[in-house]
């Protein structure tokens, strides 16, 4: 029997994170550089939000200055339906690995909390999937830890490290 | 909303941590794939993954007729990130490689 070794859900992965927020705060604190400046790895985004528009993210200055490169991540965006979906593809240009493919799914639950579902496809790109994963010492806790973030500023105010 | 204490009850269960680390080593696994290694029913397999559905550890999607299951971290950051802030992660981070040490050392000790 052979196994597919290209079985894509062992390279997806799922992050899920609700938060006391509107759909449009949510949306706004992924594709705006105001507010992605202020949790994660603070790069700047910058989004032409349309299908085939260009996605960076900046390093801002201070970090720049620490070492890191200009543009950490580069994409293109592939779908886009405010503020519920995004989907996008997402390469870390530090490393020699194709785009990986990220999708964004905002839903509105009830009392005024949402869900924020991340998924990131990784095919092929095992580097990418260590770093955004967290699994990589002293490059930061991934996924996890932004969506964590993430909701920690967007409930009070304050990113967890602010 | 998740709470802290389903993630708890979630984790206070040996079974429930071994499907949770079988997803950790593969994600995506449908019910068939993770009954096939523990000894119990299928039935009291799928109520373990709603419990860790419920706590939000365990997030579905579904992949043409299949169901599969993936390993959701975010609740146990958020329990990290509460009671252990950045500085203090340095030096946790250093004690449980010390603890790695010391216990690789006694392994090879009994050996």
């Amino acid at each position: 029997m052979t196994t597919d070794v290209s079985h894509p859900a062992e390279t997806t992965k799922v992050y899920r994170v609700y938060i006391r927020a509107t759909p449009q705060a949510i949306w706004d604190a992924i594709t705006r550089p105001e507010w992605t400046r202020r949790y994660g790895y603070q790069g700047l985004a910058e989004y032409d939000l349309r299908p085939g528009g260009r996605y960076r993210a900046v390093a801002p200055e201070e970090l720049r200055q620490a070492g890191m490169v200009e543009v950490p991540v580069e994409g293109e965006v592939l779908e886009v339906d405010p503020p519920v979906r995004l989907v996008q593809t997402w390469r870390a240009t530090w490393l020699d690995e194709p785009a990986t493919r990220l999708t964004y799914e905002i839903q509105e639950l009830r009392d005024g909390v949402c869900s924020l579902t991340v998924t990131h496809e990784l095919a092929g790109a095992p580097q990418t999937m260590a770093q955004v994963t967290g699994a990589v010492p002293g490059a930061g806790g991934g996924w996890a830890e932004v969506l964590s973030d993430l909701k920690t500023l967007l409930e009070t105010g304050r990113g967890l490290y602010a | 909303m998740i709470d802290d204490d389903r993630v708890f009850k979630a984790l206070a269960d040996p079974t429930r941590r071994a499907l949770l680390d079988r997803l950790f080593v593969r994600d995506g696994q449908t019910l068939t794939e993770l009954e096939s290694g523990v000894e119990m029913t299928r039935f009291g397999v799928m109520k373990h993954l709603r419990v860790l559905e419920e706590a939000g550890l365990v997030v579905t999607r579904r992949q043409g007729r299949e169901k599969l299951h993936f390993l959701n971290p975010v609740p146990i950051r958020q329990i990290h990130d509460r009671w252990i802030d950045k500085y203090t992660e340095v030096r946790a981070a250093a004690l449980l490689d010390l603890k790695a040490e010391l216990e690789r050392d006694r392994a090879e000790e009994n050996q």
